[in-house]
This record gives C-alpha cells, sequence and structure tokens, in this order.
C-alpha cells in the first residue's frame, strides 16, 4: 500500500532521523556496481556503489553520494540499508515506494528522490551484471507524476 | 538550543508595541468601522489614525491615497488587474520584469488569460532592470508598468525612480511592489514618479492578513474586490480593524527608525556575508553588492542543495530561507536566480539570509560557526565536490 506524507514539505520522523543521520555515506574505492543517476539541474544527483559477493551474489556493502535535498539524501541512505545483505535478485525488487515506506512516506513532490533511489540501485546492480558478462535488467520506472 | 531567525523576508515578528495596540480592538472596541452608532464611530477613528500613520511612512500627499487590503499579494493583484481593467479602451499592454514575485507575476499571467499582453522584462547578472529595455517595450497600447522596489530573494533595488520618470514621460501608469522595501527604505511617494505602491504589514513587524496600496489620487483603477463601499469605493469587504491598527502602529514606528536600524542591520549583515565568504570556499553573493536591502544576503553554496543546507542549519536553530518561501513546494530553481542567468545547479545552492530588527552580532557570529562545518559535512556528501576540491 503506497504511503505518503500528506502534509506538503513536511518531513517524517525517520526520514528526518536518516537525514541527520545518514548510513553509508562515501565511496567503495573497488566498488563491484556504481550507479549515478539524476541532473543537477533539478537539485538531485544520487552515486550508489555496492560491493558484491560473486559467490552467492549478495550486496556486502553499499554506499552513496547524494548532491540534493532532505528526501534525496534520507533516500539515498535508507536504499542503502535496505539493500545490504540481499541477493541481486532481491535487491532488484526493491521498490521506490518501499524505500518511501520505509521512511514513513514522503511527501508527494518529493516521491520522485525514491524513484531516484531505485534509478540509482538499479544503475548499480546493472554495471556489477555488465562487468560480469550478465544481461542487463531492463526496469520501467515510475515518472515524477506517478511516483 | 540558541534560535536564530534569519528569515524576515518571509515574514517578521510582530513588535510588542503592535501587539498592544491591536488588543483593545480585538476585544473592547469590536465595532464595524462602517456603522455609525459609537461602536462603529470609535473603529473608524482608529482605522483613519492608522490610514494616517501609513501616509506618513509612504510620504503620500494625503492619507486618501492609502487603501488598506488583506496584505501585499492583493495590493499587488488590486494595481494590476485594477488599472488594466481601468483603461481596458485605451489599451492591454502591461510591463513586467522576469523577477517579481509570484503576486505580480501570477497577477500579470491571469489577465494574459483575458487577453492582455504582458512582457516580462529581462534582468542583469545582478537582478537589474534595465530602463532601456522599459523604454523599448513600451508600446501606444501599454497602460501599466509594474516593477519591483526590491527583489525579495537577492535584495536588489531596482531604478524604480528611472523607470517611474519613463513611465510619466509616456503616460504610462507606474506600479511598484515595495513590499520587501518599505521600513528599510525612507519612502515620499509624493515626490516619487509612482502611481501606485504596494506594502504588508507582516514585512514590517506588523500582523499577517494586513496590507496597504498606496494609490496616487487621479489613477483610474477599477476595484477588484465587489461589495459595499469601503475604502472610498475601492475595496469592498469589512475592515480588518485590529490588523489596521497593527499596521498603523508598525508604521508609525518604522517611520521614525528605518535610518537607523537600516544601518545597522547593514553593518550586521555586512558581518555575516564577509564572515561566510572568508570562512567557506566556492561561495558568491547572488544579487546586486551595494544597490541592495541592508537585511539580505543571498549566498550560493556551490556543489551543494539548499534544502539540505537549510534542515541543517534548522537543527541549529538557525531559520534561513532557500530562494522565496513562496516557491518552496516546487522543485524548480529559483526563478530569480535563473532571471540573472546563474547556472541551475548553482541556483539549487543558495540560501538567503534575510535579518531583521531582533537579530545581533551575537546571533551573526552563532551562524558564522555552525555554518561552515555544515557546509563541509554536506560537500563531503556530495558527488559534484571532487571537481571543487
Amino acid at each position: 500500500m503506497r504511503k505518503e506524507n500528506d502534509m506538503e514539505g513536511q518531513y517524517s520522523e525517520k526520514v528526518m532521523e536518516h537525514f541527520r543521520n545518514p548510513r553509508n555515506v562515501g565511496e567503495i574505492a573497488d566498488a563491484d556496481g556504481i550507479g549515478n543517476v539524476g541532473n543537477p539541474v533539478c537539485g538531485d544527483i544520487m552515486r550508489l556503489y555496492i560491493k558484491v559477493d560473486p559467490i552467492n551474489e549478495v550486496i556486502t556493502d553499499a554506499k552513496f553520494k547524494t548532491f540534493g535535498c532532505g528526501a534525496a539524501i534520507a533516500t539515498s541512505s535508507m536504499v542503502t540499508e535496505l539493500v545490504k545483505g540481499k541477493t541481486i535478485q532481491e535487491a532488484l525488487k526493491v521498490s521506490n515506494h518501499a524505500v518511501a515506506e520505509a521512511l514513513g512516506g514522503l511527501p508527494k513532490i518529493k516521491m520522485h528522490c525514491s524513484v531516484l533511489a531505485e534509478q540509482a540501485l538499479t544503475g548499480a546492480i546493472n554495471d556489477y551484471l555488465k562487468k560480469h558478462g550478465k544481461p542487463m535488467i531492463e526496469k520501467k520506472f515510475k515518472s515524477e507524476h506517478e511516483a | 538550543m540558541k534560535r536564530v531567525y534569519l528569515d524576515n523576508n518571509a515574514t517578521t515578528r510582530m513588535r510588542e508595541e503592535v501587539l498592544e495596540a491591536m488588543l483593545p480592538f480585538c476585544k473592547e472596541i469590536y465595532g464595524n468601522a462602517s456603522s455609525i452608532h459609537q461602536f462603529g464611530r470609535a473603529a473608524r477613528l482608529a482605522v483613519d489614525k492608522a490610514r494616517g500613520e501609513v501616509a506618513v511612512l509612504l510620504g503620500a500627499s494625503s492619507p486618501e491615497e492609502i487603501i488598506f487590503t488583506s496584505g501585499g499579494t492583493e495590493s499587488d493583484n488590486f494595481a494590476i488587474k485594477g488599472v488594466a481593467r481601468a483603461l481596458r479602451n485605451k489599451g492591454n499592454h502591461i510591463i513586467t520584469s522576469s523577477i517579481e514575485h509570484s503576486a505580480v507575476l501570477n497577477a500579470s499571467r491571469a489577465l494574459e488569460k483575458d487577453g492582455c499582453k504582458v512582457t516580462y522584462l529581462p534582468v542583469d547578472g545582478h537582478g537589474l532592470v534595465n530602463p532601456d529595455d522599459v523604454k523599448r517595450a513600451i508600446t501606444d497600447k501599454t497602460v501599466l508598468i509594474s516593477i519591483m522596489y526590491a527583489n525579495n530573494e537577492v535584495g536588489t533595488i531596482e531604478p524604480v525612480s528611472e523607470i517611474g520618470a519613463i513611465a510619466k514621460e509616456r503616460g504610462v501608469y507606474f506600479h511598484t511592489d515595495a513590499v520587501q522595501a518599505v521600513s528599510k527604505e525612507a519612502f515620499e511617494v509624493k515626490s516619487m514618479p509612482v502611481d501606485l505602491l504596494s506594502m504588508s504589514a507582516h514585512k514590517i513587524y506588523g500582523p499577517k492578513g494586513v496590507g496597504a496600496i498606496y494609490i496616487r489620487k487621479g489613477t483610474k483603477i477599477e476595484a477588484i474586490m465587489h461589495g459595499g463601499h469601503h475604502e472610498m469605493n475601492k475595496r469592498a469587504g469589512t475592515e480588518n480593524v485590529p490588523g489596521i491598527v497593527g499596521l498603523g502602529k508598525a508604521a508609525e514606528l518604522a517611520k521614525k527608525e528605518v535610518r537607523e536600524e537600516s544601518e545597522r542591520l547593514r553593518e550586521l549583515r555586512d558581518y555575516l556575508y564577509k564572515g561566510i565568504i572568508a570562512r567557506i570556499p566556492h561561495t558568491r553573493l547572488n544579487g546586486y553588492p551595494e544597490k541592495r536591502l541592508p537585511n539580505t544576503a543571498n549566498i550560493g553554496f556551490k556543489y551543494l542543495e539548499g534544502e539540505s543546507i537549510m534542515l541543517n542549519l534548522d537543527m541549529e536553530g538557525v531559520a534561513v530561507s532557500t530562494g522565496s518561501a513562496c516557491t518552496s513546494g516546487t522543485l524548480e530553481p529559483s526563478h530569480v536566480l535563473t532571471a540573472m542567468g546563474i547556472d541551475p545547479a548553482d541556483a539549487q545552492g543558495s540560501i538567503r539570509f534575510s535579518l531583521g530588527r531582533d537579530n545581533t552580532k551575537e546571533d551573526m557570529d552563532y551562524v558564522l560557526a555552525v555554518l561552515p562545518p555544515i557546509i563541509q559535512r554536506l560537500r563531503e556528501m556530495s558527488p559534484l565536490y571532487e571537481k571543487g576540491k
């Protein structure tokens, strides 16, 4: 069930908590996959790094760097938390709504940040798959308006 | 936690004296100012006194040139729609700038739907309208020029006297949205080439929900609020007596203090601005360096997005704004900064510090202490920062 914070522009406690103390900030020097999405003109760029165990394809580490608003930072932080310990296949199922829901909802106008987080994650996974000669995943993302 | 309010261009804290002046009109003196019995007469007396105080603050020729409204937005709408409608037989063209407040821009856009033609003039890199552009834009169909006195986001003060003189020469009405400038600049509208001027009470330490418009005697304008015969038939609706009394008191106090307080704010503002530039690399001042409101410093922090700076400052008790408070809730970078030619990515990282009468040097020192680590921390998080290292 989609959950949104209806108070325009107001962030939930959870969003603010992740904004205050973002988890997994930084880079992974020898990352197995990097996803880079966004556009500074729109005010958001996310770069997501993943480290993957090649034996069981479990994401052992995830880090991010983000240029963006409170929601962009909080969704980056949350998506890294959600995917650590998941297999590639499980991580691909992490939707933007799952990220938003884990944050206690996002203001409607900020839902596109959760889409960016999902896109960054998919980008990082595809980068990993490409490097390993595996077929990349084609995923249709929700637009800003239907996020 | 220390609390520092640096968002005075969004709204100001109502002064104690203003509240004191208003209270009797919320309690004992509750008559309708249009009633002729003693309850109403007492209210009317207070409204007229306030009208006189606003007239004195603005330097109008007579109190009859002041019409009370619900605030700056209504004053702007009244000026633009009221003049356009009154002069519809003369012409259907108005001129404004691309950096006006949404009250002016959206009122103009609304007129466009009714067939009016609007020219939105560009500004230079400092946010200044070029008077020559105004001259060139005037046609024989032009009925109104509306250029703000000072910009709410960057504080740039527009060449209103020059623009007003051009308007006068061509027989075109000139309106200026002075919502941000009143109480920071000394006004003498009777000797200025200005036909209409908007102001708001809550920007000058008065209450919200009340404002005024100066309309030079003889200016043709059609009411946009229709109802009774209030406000000399120009603005219908039972007068907001407590609000008007509050505006009057705020105007009286502003008149007394404008020069001294503006000077104090300018010094404090420059102390803050210079301190930020000295402590934090990759920063820039947005707006005109000199011709600028004394309380406003809009600073761009490269490689960052404004909301994350604003939220971090808020966690330290410091209230600022990213561009205009009225445009928060959109994803677009500020229309003012982009009209000034600032790169949209850089515009995203701009913070407006707007000082007010409660601010002290200690407040500035506090901001100068908490801001640099916030910027550093966010830059470490920004994928764009590598370039600037």
